[in-house]
């Protein structure tokens, strides 16, 4: 049973020990205290464990540890690391896209890879990116009012 | 220090707390006995006592509520009640909530009865205390206190001469009680009340910083999980723990039924349970292919609670022109909260500790307690806010399962339900069956309507049309599956089934469904909110080919509300898309604008499952579809275009809103589903397998 020693995680290589068949999730969670990652459905139809690999959205939940390798792993907490809310942070809650928010990690890292790749987006484009992403709370026309509100607003560098 | 101030000071409110002026509730004997004041077992709070709150000396306002956040937005909305009779800005409030040890108890929080009930005490609060400090600074400033005015967090002889909260408070320990008659500020006179306040705690919840029950970790906490039959019913005969207790770390428990582990991490625990080999008995069961048969075979003939009955049916059905009898089914459906029950559980010197997303913390300290031998006094629950419950999350077994791990390992233990766990031996929404015999003139009056709905509950029963001779009965019967509560419980089944059927009659009589159900209909918030949902949709307009326009109404727990929507139905290919759906909605007082149009939005969208394709399978006891990849729920590709008007009646108390939007978009979609097609679905879900040719 191999193990996985190191992992790239917001920007900075993380050392853990952890058996390279467990989830990323798993790992981020409860080895690295990257509590904003969700555990949803544990068979990635939810996105609530969304995190970026590379930039990739990535249901975390079905990632061994042990195939995510040297790509850079982004969470929710990488958002606002320096104190200052990224642009669809501020656009969730100005357009309060949420109700409960277990949803809303997964919903902002996807819309963020999203908008990485896609600056304006339209709103076809938006909800085929999003559909894996489910709100049960049923706020999806906010959700889609907060990407569209950060694509117009946001200055590219800070997306 | 008075007498009360004594007896509340031995309770050691002030030893927590530190001096200041406290606020207390002081329930009437009736409420003290519904709200469980009379009731209470245990806890630190005095059981006469409902709500308070405390303006400390450093002039920081602290509250205390047993209500739960479920993302109903209720920590933002009673945060405005307070900040609205106080005067002060909304941040300089925090509120304590749902924790057993430092709240007042509560029954739980459902039946939309938050902002009815406690934020109206919590307004009666916050104006006891705006009035003691009043009377602090009168004296103070040794003036009436009617020349002084209170902003900000203080009171004002003039424009230089004020005194904060704190300074009137501090040093002291005041208390201060009030009842139900203590002035509050009308709705009319709302700043912070009535305004669309963002979420309070908006910034932890999008930085991922919030942290829900599946969340928190304390020191030396093992991950459990409990071994689970494979079949309702099952009984275990023999389990083999010793290969699970052979693995590394791994505690197991077993106490007859109950076999779980505990182990340093989730995956390894989860190994352990499939390394138990467990022997089970099992017996057959109903299916979802014969529930209704079940369902109408094992119904209580004899009406149950909620039902009425006035006029003679006979007489209405002699006197129409046309007469109906049809029947509508419901399939048992899930709430699936995307957060599943979690609990983390901690023991120390014989007391049990434990973190949990549940509607009802007290009720559930008492089940534990209960359960594990204790007195409720040696059992504290606290709910950090949680990702949602529709009603799901009465119940506490995580809590249990996780208290009996801990206490075994003797180690702090969390356990998080997985999807299939949380499908399984959650609870569901009730199935049912709904027969409805009607007569109607041919000049649109309604004479007769006899309507029986079998198991899947009372709410919304009543038909709130004028119709002279009419009986609605709910018939208990035995379910197959465990039932509970769900967001406007049987309202949607019976609003469904009614609605539905009003636009058959309208059809029938040839009448535009508004002008039918207009004509029938003398109670005025409802015909306000058909009026605007109407007015907003354009309603009276054609749609275009292969499209449909619905409408349906209702009233449940004190809310009013008119949906219509526009489908496009193509038979051919079997698609069906909710497009558009406006709905007019009236509560009273609007609370919080944006977050009740929210709380309307998410209606429409869950109802919209329930309506069109959510359904659980079952045979044998087994769950047929208990993952998300085999339960379907709306997805953003599902979600219309959604419109809300608010009817705000500044000059009506505020009833509860997260429930009653759910019960009109089910028959709003049928009806125009038969509009565009006329095909008509009498079945929820509506179209599991999209239309049928």
């Amino acid at each position: 049973m191999s193990t996985v020693r190191e992992l790239r995680v917001n920007g900075r290589p993380s050392v853990v020990a952890a058996d390279a068949e467990r989830s990323l999730l798993s790992v981020l969670r409860d080895d690295l205290d990257l509590t904003g990652t969700k555990f949803g459905c544990g068979e990635g139809q939810c996105g609530a464990c969304t995190v970026l690999l590379d930039g990739v959205p990535t249901r975390s939940c079905v990632t061994t540890v042990g195939s995510v390798g040297q790509r850079e792993i982004a969470t929710i907490e990488s958002l606002a690391a320096d104190g200052a809310l990224h642009p669809l942070q501020e656009a969730f809650l100005k357009c309060d896209a949420m109700q409960c928010a277990y949803c809303a990690s997964g919903m902002i890292m996807s819309a963020c890879a999203l908008l990485r790749k896609n600056r304006h987006p339209s709103e076809g484009e938006i909800i085929r990116h999003m559909n894996g992403n489910i709100c049960r709370c049923g706020t999806y026309g906010r959700i889609i009012a907060a990407i569209q509100e950060a694509a117009q607003t946001a200055s590219p560098e800070k997306l | 220090m008075n007498d009360t101030a004594a007896m509340v000071d031995r309770r050691g409110f002030f030893q927590t707390l530190g001096a200041g002026l406290l606020v207390l509730y002081l329930a009437p004997a009736a409420l003290a006995q519904e709200s469980g004041g009379g009731r209470r077992r245990g806890g630190s709070a005095p059981s006469d006592v409902n709500a308070w709150l405390h303006v400390a000396a450093d002039g920081s306002i602290t509250v205390y509520t047993g209500k739960v956040e479920v993302g109903q937005n209720i920590r933002t909305s009673l945060t405005q009640a307070v900040a609205e009779e106080l005067r002060v800005p909304a941040a300089a409030i925090s509120m304590v909530m749902a924790d057993t040890q430092l709240t007042p108890y509560d029954m739980g929080t459902f039946g939309s009865q938050t902002t009815p009930q406690m934020a109206a005490r919590l307004h009666r609060a916050a104006a006891a205390a705006r009035i003691a400090l009043l009377d602090l600074a009168a004296a103070h400033f040794q003036v009436e206190a009617a020349t002084l005015t209170v902003a900000d967090g203080k009171i004002s002889k003039s424009s230089t001469d004020s005194i904060s909260f704190g300074e009137l408070s501090g040093g002291q320990k005041l208390v201060k009680t009030m009842d139900d008659s203590t002035p509050i500020t009308p709705a009319a006179a709302w700043k912070i009340a009535g305004s669309s306040l963002p979420k309070v705690n908006g910034r932890d919840l999008v930085t991922g910083r919030h942290r829900y029950s599946p969340d928190l970790k304390l020191p030396g906490m093992l991950h459990g999980r409990v071994l689970r039959p494979p079949a309702y019913q099952a009984a275990l005969v023999s389990a083999d723990t010793s290969p699970a207790a052979a693995l590394p770390g791994v505690k197991v428990v077993q106490d007859r039924d109950f076999v779980g582990v505990a182990a340093p991490d989730a995956l390894t625990a989860s190994h352990a349970l499939d390394a138990i080999r467990a022997q089970w008995t099992t017996k057959p069961q109903p299916s979802s292919a014969d529930l209704f048969d079940y369902i109408k075979k094992n119904a209580d003939p004899a009406p149950g609670r909620g039902g009425h009955s006035q006029g003679s049916i006979a007489d209405g059905l002699a006197a129409a022109a046309h007469k109906f009898q049809q029947t509508y089914t419901i399939a048992y459906i899930a709430h699936v909260p995307l957060e599943p029950r979690a609990a983390v559980a901690q023991w120390q010197d014989g007391k049990l500790c434990v973190w949990t997303g549940t509607q009802r913390p007290f009720g559930v300290r008492d089940d534990l307690a209960q359960a594990l031998g204790l007195s409720p006094d040696k059992v504290r629950v606290i709910v950090p806010d949680t990702g949602s419950g529709y009603g799901g999350k009465h119940t506490g077994e995580a809590a249990l399962e996780a208290a009996r791990l801990a206490r075994a390992a003797g180690q702090p233990v969390k356990v998080v339900w997985t999807r299939q766990d949380e499908f399984t031996w959650a609870y569901f929404r009730p199935a049912g069956v709904i027969e409805i015999s009607s007569g109607v003139r041919a000049d649109g009056v309604i004479t007769a309507w006899e309507f029986h709905n079998y198991l899947s509950g009372p709410s919304g029963l009543g038909a709130p049309y004028d119709i002279v001779n009419q009986t609605c009965a709910f018939h208990a019967a035995a379910s197959p599956l465990k039932t509970g509560s769900y967001r406007g419980l049987a309202a949607t089944a019976n609003h469904f089934a009614r609605e539905s059927h009003m636009d058959e009659l309208a059809h029938a009589v040839a009448m535009d469904p508004l002008a039918f159900r207009l004509k029938n209909l003398s109670h005025q918030r409802l015909r306000a909110v058909l009026e605007a949902a109407a007015r907003a949709f354009s309603w009276g307009q054609k749609p275009i080919p292969g499209h449909g326009f619905g409408l349906a109404c209702g009233t449940e727990k004190g809310s009013y509300v008119a949906t219509c929507a526009e489908v496009a139905a193509d038979v051919a290919s079997g698609s069906i898309k909710v497009l558009r759906a406006v709905t007019a909605f009236d509560c009273g007082a609007v609370v919080n604008p944006n977050h009740l149009k929210n709380q309307l939005e998410g209606s429409i969208v869950m109802g919209l499952g329930g309506a069109l394709f959510e359904a659980i399978e079952f045979a044998d006891g087994k769950i047929g579809n208990p993952r998300l990849s085999e339960y379907r729920v709306p997805r953003f590709a599902d979600a219309p275009k959604i419109e809300i008007v608010l009817v705000d009646r500044p000059d009506l108390p505020s009833a509860g809103a997260g429930e009653t939007g759910i019960v009109a978009i089910a028959p709003a979609i049928g009806n125009a589903i038969f509009h565009a097609t006329g095909q008509r679905l009498r079945a929820m879900p509506m179209a599991p397998d999209g239309l049928k040719a």
